[in-house]
């Protein structure tokens, strides 16, 4: 065949020689022409100091101040470097022993006898300013600045998280991470590590053979300039997390407050909870040993990662899901004599409709709820209709991780058709083996994050944004992530009307009410109280709640653990709460002292 | 007839020492990149140039394995090598090791194999089976389009690993594509569009813009009859742009310089029509319409950047293609490769005594950096000799190409060509400060097993192809 285009290998040929030319004319202009890049003499050498970025500072939602930074110095040796110092002057002036001198110098070597490494971490300022004026005298080392992390106030460990140094498994997989470095660990330290952390910068130095700077290289012009880490808004009201962080004092358990209109985290307490001071500098990892060893578990986030079972608070999403199907209608009326089959209650008025259902919480009644659910002859098993059942919950938010920026966010318990089938056989089981979902127990395991979050699309009526715990992030005025993203549930604006108006009388209404503890002057709170059983020791006590009934500006989720009736101890500080929330001052002084006041820790310690 | 013939009076001799030179030098190179004081022993397993000698070792039997392989092999089975490799990409995708937030290994035991360097080969075995096929009609759209599938679809893979160095790598088999037809506008069009898409994420849009227009002036002096013409042009230009720029200037106060340099493009290219119909200025024409093509296509790829990215899949790009500038405007890995090429001289500092790469603040100093290494310790003179062997060797590789009878021999033979030229090319290029910093190694030179097995792959199938030169496939 005829080779109609054997005259193009005549421009391969020049598309192989004009690069090679291109190349041969730069390095010929930045190895011979340009003297820059050059160094004198033979033995010079180049120091390559890292410049460290200040990490962004993290407001609250009002522009408050809540992490900061601080100095801190690093001593910094390049073994190879190191000849004939004074090691007896030395030590002195850094207040260490010969020991310690010989045995950081080690490992030191070990690494590498070329490429810096850390001599001695975060010396004191004082420490630093005498020894600075000595530095000349000890070749090969030299001071390298860092920042540390400082608080305002000793509050919101969980939300915040804490910095650390990268461990060998991030510097492995992340290019940008050197041994030494500073990396967010949980909190928004870990979420929004890229936008904190800024961009590292080089100063390049000439060293002399004896490792004395001689000055800067090429005047700095080939320096680059560390970037500063982004500031953070983040959504928490720093005034009500620190009530709420004091309310909890000496209980342990979990509150989450959410904004409904935006899905913003307003509070977010895991207690017990730790100073996150104590987890700064050269403190932090024996504290932290000192913390993962403590039984109570400070360092745990209960708030989303906790699965507690919700409860009779469960009840107000049975009553929407039967309205919504429409097994039952809002008049439907059941008896209670005490009590439904094996499942008790406690003494009420009887008969209930729905509205005063909610109001005393009779188990009964939303037992036939829902039996009706589940029995309801529009599907053709009980497992179809389970299966319709567990869709809702996943709408509201329930037995799935809600994608909020918090790290660690845990999804809960919400079993599948599967799971009981294979524990009784398909088609083996009936509404009434799985009755005690009616009331919130059995296998559902809700974290206080996904409760608040239930309560807001109650407050809602029907939909709920993400919820997340940063506003703003640099300049803008974005929320990134896509975290506004709003998620409606298919139940009608209307049903939620009826049992909204249950959780109104179960605070403000009259005889059988079950949380009047949490009625406020002048503002319609409504709440439903939960009792969760705990196999481990004494049922934990929950109370959901939002405020006011109209535009609601706060929706609460309040777990005591171990404490007993929802309406005794989770009712008061949610009440509390939203009274400071919403008023700013606290009206009922008793309550409020009968609270702080209030030690359940002991319990906990017996198990 | 089939003739035999002996392998090794036949195979190309100087192709083989440039190959065995640079593979050596490569490695001396890399000993000198990790050596210290600590380590001095060749067989060092736990350090890179230890490790490199079993891979120089086994590729040497490899590439012995190669040449005995009937060359008829490669064309029969040249679509299911291309296949297998596919698969591998696609397997890759799912199986494969994640590595800096990237998926293009697979991890057997204690090796890491790369399917994309091996691909390369696959993929120019199936573009010569198919152009063999086709004569040179890659004028028509029904040859074009395969071809560019060929070439396209590992691509693709490739870039979802993502790995966009090595997705940069398969674009050069357009190379081989000209070679056999491929419109010169096209490929023209198809070089232009890659250069400005880094240009336009690189530099401000607007020096791209300005640039671009002032290109166009430049060229049109080369090619039209009259210079009067061009600066009839220029002054319409101008004053079609005074005119929009006091409107918005006095009146909208609205647009944009880029926008108004848009616009004044445009109508100035109106304006200037009667002159190009009156003086039949065919290659003015062209290059306007050239100009105006790249400066609307730098806007789109500027607007789509922007706007139609989320913020972190800006970022991830911007670091996956390593562009993302710092204030001074100046990467930080690139100061360190250029000053430690610099530092060199003329002559070098000499065979381990190099003290900016010694450092290990070159990043990647063994693979992708290796060039630094040379460039310090060898100094210019040595960095000449390097790149003195890969135009031999390219240029090589070209007359062999072109002495094949088979069209199928010559086609892979640019195939090979192109792979290596773009490497070398690439490579050295971002060393040295001049190309943005796409991760792809120099062949034969950097560490690795995969990119030196993949390399010898395509090179010694091309020098079993040759031996055969005097038969024809079919």
């Amino acid at each position: 065949m005829k080779d109609l285009y054997v005259n193009r290998r005549i421009i391969v040929a020049a598309l192989i020689i004009i690069p090679a030319v291109i190349l041969l004319a730069r390095l010929f202009q930045i190895q011979v022409v340009e003297t820059s890049y050059r160094i004198s003499a033979e033995n010079n050498v180049l120091r390559y100091v890292t410049q460290y970025p200040a990490r962004g500072l993290i407001y609250d939602r009002n522009r408050k101040l809540l992490v900061f930074n601080q100095p801190a110095y690093d001593l910094m040796v390049i073994p190879g470097q190191v000849s004939k110092i004074d090691t007896g002057e030395f030590c002195k002036s850094l207040n260490i022993t010969r020991e310690y001198f010989r045995e950081r110098m080690k490992a030191a070597a070990s690494y590498s006898k070329r490429v810096p490494s850390i001599f001695m971490k975060q010396i004191s300022s004082e420490i630093y300013a005498g020894f600075q004026e000595k530095l000349f005298m000890f070749p090969g080392f030299y001071v390298q600045t860092r920042t540390l992390r400082k608080y305002s106030k000793p509050i919101a460990a969980h939300v915040l998280g804490y910095v650390s140094e990268v461990d060998e498994n991030v510097i492995k997989n992340n290019p940008y991470y050197k041994p030494g470095d500073y990396i967010g660990k949980t909190g928004i330290e870990e979420a929004y590590e890229a936008e904190l952390r800024g961009k590292k910068g080089v100063k390049i130095f000439l060293v002399d053979v004896y490792g004395r700077v001689k000055g800067s290289y090429e005047e700095g012009r080939l320096d680059t300039a560390a970037v500063q880490g982004k500031d953070i808004v983040c959504t928490i009201d720093s005034d009500l997390q620190e009530y709420a962080e004091t309310l909890m004092k000496n209980k342990s358990g979990s509150i989450v407050a959410i904004e409904p209109a935006t899905g913003e985290i307003l509070t977010l307490v895991s207690s017990p909870t730790y100073d996150p001071s104590l987890l700064v500098g050269r403190v932090r990892s024996e504290n932290f040993a000192k913390l993962q060893a403590d039984t109570t578990m400070p360092i745990f986030n209960r708030a989303i990662m906790a699965s507690y079972p919700p409860g009779s608070t469960f009840k107000t999403v049975n009553g929407l899901i039967a309205l919504q199907e429409k097994v039952i209608s809002p008049s439907t009326i059941f008896g209670c004599n005490p009590g439904y089959l094996f499942v008790g209650c406690h003494i009420h008025e009887s008969p209930l409709d729905l509205v005063g259902a909610i109001k005393n919480s009779c188990n009964a009644y939303f037992c036939q709820v829902f039996r009706r659910i589940l029995e309801n002859p529009a599907y053709k098993s009980v497992s179809d209709a389970y299966e319709q059942w567990r869709n809702y919950l996943l709408q509201f938010g329930i037995g799935r991780s809600l994608g909020s920026d918090l790290v660690n966010e845990k999804s809960g318990i919400l079993p599948t058709v599967s799971f009981y089938d294979s524990r009784y056989g398909k088609g083996r089981w009936k509404a009434l083996t799985v009755i005690s979902l009616a009331i919130g127990q059995g296998e559902i395991g809700v974290s206080p994050l996904q409760m608040a979050n239930m309560t807001a699309a109650i407050a809602n009526r029907g939909f709920y944004y993400s919820p997340h715990i940063v506003r703003a992030i640099g300049d803008s005025m974005n929320v990134t992530r896509g975290l506004t993203e709003k998620h409606t549930i298919e139940i009608d604006t209307s049903n939620f009307e009826w049992i909204i108006k249950g959780m109104e009388e179960a605070v403000n209404g009259g005889t059988g009410a079950t949380a009047r503890i949490a009625a406020i002057d002048g503002i319609t709170v409504c709440g439903k109280t939960g009792t969760a059983q705990n196999p481990h020791g004494k049922d934990h006590s929950i109370f959901i709640a939002f405020a006011p009934k109209e535009k609601p500006q706060i929706a609460i989720a309040v777990y005591v653990e171990n404490a007993g009736f929802g309406a005794t101890y989770a009712a008061p500080v949610a009440r509390l709460l939203i009274e400071k929330y919403l008023k700013g001052t606290i009206t009922n002084k008793s309550l409020e002292d009968y609270i702080l006041n209030l030690n359940l820790m002991n319990g906990w310690r017996e198990e | 007839m089939e003739r035999r013939v002996n392998i090794w009076r036949a195979v190309d001799k100087i192709t083989i020492v440039i190959f065995l030179l640079l593979v050596i030098l490569g490695w001396l190179n890399i000993y000198a990149a990790v050596y210290n004081e600590e380590h001095t022993k060749i067989f060092d397993f736990s350090q890179r140039y230890g490790k490199q000698m079993v891979w120089i070792i086994t590729t040497l039997i490899f590439a012995v394995a190669l040449l005995y392989i009937d060359n008829r092999f490669y064309f029969f089975f040249a679509y299911i090598i291309y296949g297998f490799f596919i698969l591998l990409l696609f397997a890759v995708l799912i199986f494969g090791k994640e590595v800096y937030s990237t998926r293009a290994w697979f991890e057997i035991g204690p090796v890491s194999i790369q399917p994309s360097e091996f691909a390369k080969a696959g993929t120019a075995l199936a573009i010569a089976r198919y152009l063999n096929s086709k004569g040179q009609e890659l004028t028509r759209l029904s040859v074009l389009l395969p071809a560019t599938g060929i070439i396209l679809l590992p691509a693709l893979l490739i870039a979802m690993q993502p790995d966009m160095g090595t997705t940069v790598v398969y674009l050069s088999f357009f190379i081989v594509l000209f070679r056999e037809g491929l419109s010169p506008y096209v490929f023209v069009t198809g070089i232009l569009m890659i250069v400005l898409f880094f240009f336009t994420l690189l530099f401000n849009q607007l020096y791209v813009v300005s640039g671009l227009i002032a290109a166009g002036f430049l060229l049109s002096f080369t090619v039209a009859r009259s210079f009067k013409t061009v600066l009839k042009g220029m002054f319409i230009f101008l004053l079609v742009g005074g005119i929009i720029y006091s409107v918005n200037h006095f009146l909208l106060k609205s647009l944009n310089i880029n926008v108004i340099l848009i616009l004044s493009l445009i109508f100035s290219g109106i304006a200037f029509l009667w002159h190009i119909y009156r003086y039949k200025a065919k290659g003015v024409l062209i290059i306007y319409l050239f100009v105006l093509g790249s400066v609307l296509y730098v806007n789109i790829v500027d607007y789509l950047y922007n706007n139609a990215l989320r913020p972190h899949q800006k970022e991830r790009i911007e670091i996956l293609l390593r562009i993302k500038s710092d204030p001074r405007g100046s990467g930080y890995n690139i100061n360190q490769s250029v000053i430690s090429i610099g530092s060199g001289g003329f002559l070098g500092k000499g065979f381990l005594r190099g003290t900016q790469t010694k450092f290990r603040f070159v990043p990647a100093q063994s693979t992708d950096f290796i060039f630094c290494t040379v460039g310090e310790e060898w100094g210019f003179v040595g960095a000449t000799v390097v790149i003195g062997l890969y135009v031999l060797l390219l240029l090589r590789l070209l007359f062999l190409a072109e002495r094949q009878r088979s069209a199928f021999s010559r086609i892979f033979g640019y195939g090979v060509i192109s792979v290596l030229l773009i490497h070398f090319f690439v490579n050295i290029g971002m060393a040295t400060g001049i190309l943005p910093v796409i991760g792809i190694p120099l062949p034969f030179f950097s560490y690795g097993g995969s990119s030196l097995w993949g390399f010898t792959l395509l090179l010694f199938i091309f020098l079993r192809l040759d031996v055969a030169r005097h038969e024809y496939l079919i």
